[in-house]
């Protein structure tokens, strides 16, 4: 392996790969949005909804966290929404997209392990909140919205921080399905150098940037919305 | 040697310590410590916190190894640097701690157990059925099968102090046995170190159970600054018209904890 | 449905026995192997001296910090380019995904031994000397079963996604489920089934992994030890 030729190519293929960016972070915001929609009101659901709710929380953690990325992605991409794009009422939503089918899967994938690291947080909540909530005269919903929430979405952020780095990497597997993001740009690179080695360092080398770039925003927010007398480890 | 040494002694102390020395982190925390546990003899540490007793009395078992100085058991003087002589002289010094050290994933029949088995070689059976006894002895034979997440504080001690004397000591070190425990604990620890003391255990013991102490001690031993600046017996140094500054600091103890204040710890208290 | 069916008994069932077996085969040694790894690491990062505790600290963030199909891609694309002298390495398939699946998953097992370890306090170690046991008896005895112990529903998380992930082993071409799904797919083009059906045996094996490591933790529960319920 020649060195110099190594660092050229690697040099000459940067502003390509570069671009796949883009598309990662795409996927990602759109997965950490997607499951943070769906992560609260099932997390809400598993703590304070009745049983026939929480079992159904339960499948879809189960779902969600039992099927490999790489699986769902062919499941949804190469079935269920191929199928439906051919459905004449969804013809023209664009459902045959790869990035929908990865933002999809990652998403709901994400919703399943938000939903436990809300569940945990508001579960940490001392019991005395929502009982002095309901003594002010709130209903349930009005509780849960404006004092359990804000509270435990707080505390929460450690958790997304962890989800945020844990996705950046699965998002690497929408390249499977055709996303041209940094994972698919890297591989046609590096077939068409023959430079594969430069070529994985240089996508090692991005996607460590990303993690660290993402753990410390989400740090950065933390320290933000920080309230006095709650702590990492949850409320003192 | 005072009147108490002769009494209770042949020759030779028991444990004896000659001129410890140990630096921590640049502090001098052992100044120049000697003392001598002649047989059957109850001695008691006092002192305000950071005056050196806990580490003392880790450097009288080498869980700090001192800087320099030695300690001879029964006049023999203990190599620190031999593993063998060193686990051979641990097994015959007890030691309980303040926060009890109980090994948390064994029930307290394996806690008095384990080291008759592993250190011991008992057999099995053998080990059980002593460590049983010592169970029986601290009271807690019904709560063999617990584990210490579901003992209280004061089992908790007790069982390290059943786990301490199935290894036969000849000598016990207790480091603060009641200071990390609620009052009302504070007793069934202490009714088990009066027992011990009756029977004619050699001990020493960092507290601040000052009128306990006094009921049990044959000398208190008062430590200020890494040395022991003053000793003598409970009756010398807290009696009346006492000038010593033993005195003017368990009046201080006494002052703080009121009437009842003999039964509380005073673990944080700074003098 | 009766359709379903048929396609099931005659091409995925015979299909994916083979695919599981070759699965197994990628999952087991990767597991022990990133155990092992992910002991030693954690040891190492906890007790060994500094500039050891460095490299290891190295090796998990590039590990932990990086996608694990670019690694697969390392090992199994790149690492053949890597030439010493006239000899290079070339991994086929199998072991490129061994490979590839044990370094990375004992750096995320280390995470836990570390933390396990880190978990158990100084006074038990101080106890057992003042029993008179060796160090290394006051390690294998009072140590090693604590930080197991902690570590257990960590690690054993690590295998399920281990299990998760051995899929990526059909990228370079590795025969196993998810390969083999593919291959039926193209070949029938039925993928809703497939890969539905696909699904089914993935949540199986976690299923069945995630109960049996369950047996393994009430087998060795303690008070004070329960998984913390999350």
């Amino acid at each position: 392996m020649d060195f110099a030729v190594a660092f050229d190519a690697a040099r000459e293929a940067l502003p390509y790969m570069l671009g796949g960016v883009i598309w990662t972070v795409g996927l990602i915001v759109g997965a950490m949005l997607l499951g943070l929609f769906l992560g609260v009101p099932l997390a809400v659901m598993q703590v304070y909804g009745p049983w026939p709710a929480r079992k159904l929380v339960n499948t879809h953690v189960w779902l969600f966290r039992g099927i490999p990325i790489l699986v769902q992605m062919y499941i949804f991409y190469f079935g269920l929404l191929s199928w439906l794009s051919q459905v004449p009422l969804l013809e023209n939503l664009g459902l045959d997209s790869p990035f929908v089918a990865a933002v999809l899967v990652l998403g709901l994938t994400s919703s399943a392990y938000q939903s436990q690291i809300f569940r945990g947080a508001i579960q940490s909540l001392p019991a005395g909140q929502l009982k002095a909530a309901r003594a002010l005269g709130m209903s349930d919903a009005q509780a849960i919205r404006s004092i359990i929430l804000p509270q435990a979405l707080r505390l929460s952020i450690p958790g997304w921080s962890n989800e945020y780095s844990i996705l950046l990497k699965d998002s690497a597997l929408a390249f499977s399905i055709g996303v041209v993001e940094i994972m698919a740009r890297m591989r046609s690179v590096a077939s068409a150098t023959h430079e594969p080695v430069s070529m994985t360092f240089l996508a090692g080398i991005i996607f460590f940037v990303l993690t660290w770039v993402g753990v410390k925003a989400l740090n950065m927010l933390e320290n933000k919305v920080r309230i006095a007398g709650y702590t990492r480890q949850g409320a003192v | 040697m005072s009147a108490i040494d002769i009494e209770k002694n042949g020759d030779v102390p028991m444990l004896e310590a000659v001129n410890l020395v140990k630096t921590l982190g640049g502090n001098r925390v052992l100044d120049g410590v000697s003392l001598a546990l002649p047989k059957g003899c109850v001695k008691v540490l006092i002192g305000p916190s950071g005056a050196g007793k806990s580490t003392l009395l880790q450097c009288l078992n080498f869980l700090l190894p001192p800087d320099a100085g030695h300690i001879s058991l029964e006049g023999r003087r203990v190599n620190g640097g031999s593993k063998r002589e060193l686990c051979a002289f641990r097994q015959k010094v007890g030691m309980i701690f303040q926060d009890f050290n109980l090994f948390d994933h064994l029930s307290a029949l394996e806690n008095v157990r384990v080291a008759l088995i592993k250190v011991k070689g008992m057999s099995k059976l053998e080990a059980t059925e002593r460590a049983l006894a010592e169970l029986a002895r601290v009271g807690l034979k019904d709560k063999a099968t617990l584990y210490p997440a579901n003992l209280s504080g004061g089992q908790k001690q007790r069982v390290a102090i059943a786990r301490a004397l199935a290894m036969d000591p000849k000598v016990m070190l207790l480091d603060e046995p009641t200071s990390a425990l609620d009052p009302e604990l504070i007793g069934e620890v202490l009714a088990v170190i009066r027992d011990l003391a009756q029977l004619g255990m050699t001990m020493i013991m960092a507290t601040h159970q000052i009128s306990f102490s006094a009921s049990l001690a044959d000398e208190f031993l008062f430590m200020d600054k890494g040395r022991i600046v003053e000793q003598g017996s409970p009756a010398e140094l807290l009696g009346r018209g006492s000038q010593s500054r033993t005195q003017s600091f368990c009046a201080k103890i006494s002052e703080l904890t009121g009437v009842a204040g003999e039964a509380c710890e005073l673990g944080d208290i700074k003098a | 449905m009766n359709e379903y069916f048929e396609f099931l008994t005659t091409e995925l069932i015979p299909g994916f026995k083979e695919g599981l077996w070759t699965s197994i085969v990628v999952i087991v040694p990767s597991a022990l192997l990133g155990a092992l790894i992910g002991i030693v690491a954690g040891v190492l990062r906890v007790y060994g001296p500094r500039p050891v505790q460095r490299i290891t600290e190295a090796y998990v963030s590039l590990f932990r910090g990086t996608p694990l199909i670019v690694q697969v891609f390392f090992w199994y694309f790149a690492l053949p380019y890597i030439k010493f002298g006239e000899w290079s390495l070339v991994l086929d398939p199998i072991e490129a995904a061994v490979l590839s699946f044990s370094l990375c998953s004992g750096a995320y097992q280390s995470e836990y031994i570390r933390s396990g370890l880190g978990s158990i306090k100084r006074g038990q170690i101080r106890a057992a000397l003042a029993l008179g046991m060796t160090l290394s008896q006051a390690v294998r005895n009072i140590v090693l079963p604590q930080a197991f112990r902690r570590a257990l529903p960590g690690c054993g998380n690590e295998i399920i996604y281990l299990i998760k992930y051995s899929s990526l082993a059909s990228i370079i071409t590795v025969n196993e489920l998810t390969g083999m799904a593919n291959t039926i797919a193209k070949n029938s083009w039925r993928n809703i089934e497939v890969f539905c059906t696909l699904g089914m045996y993935y949540l199986a094996l976690v299923t069945i992994a995630t109960w049996m490591l369950r047996l393994l933790e009430d087998a060795l529960a303690v008070p004070g030890f329960e998984r913390h319920k999350s």
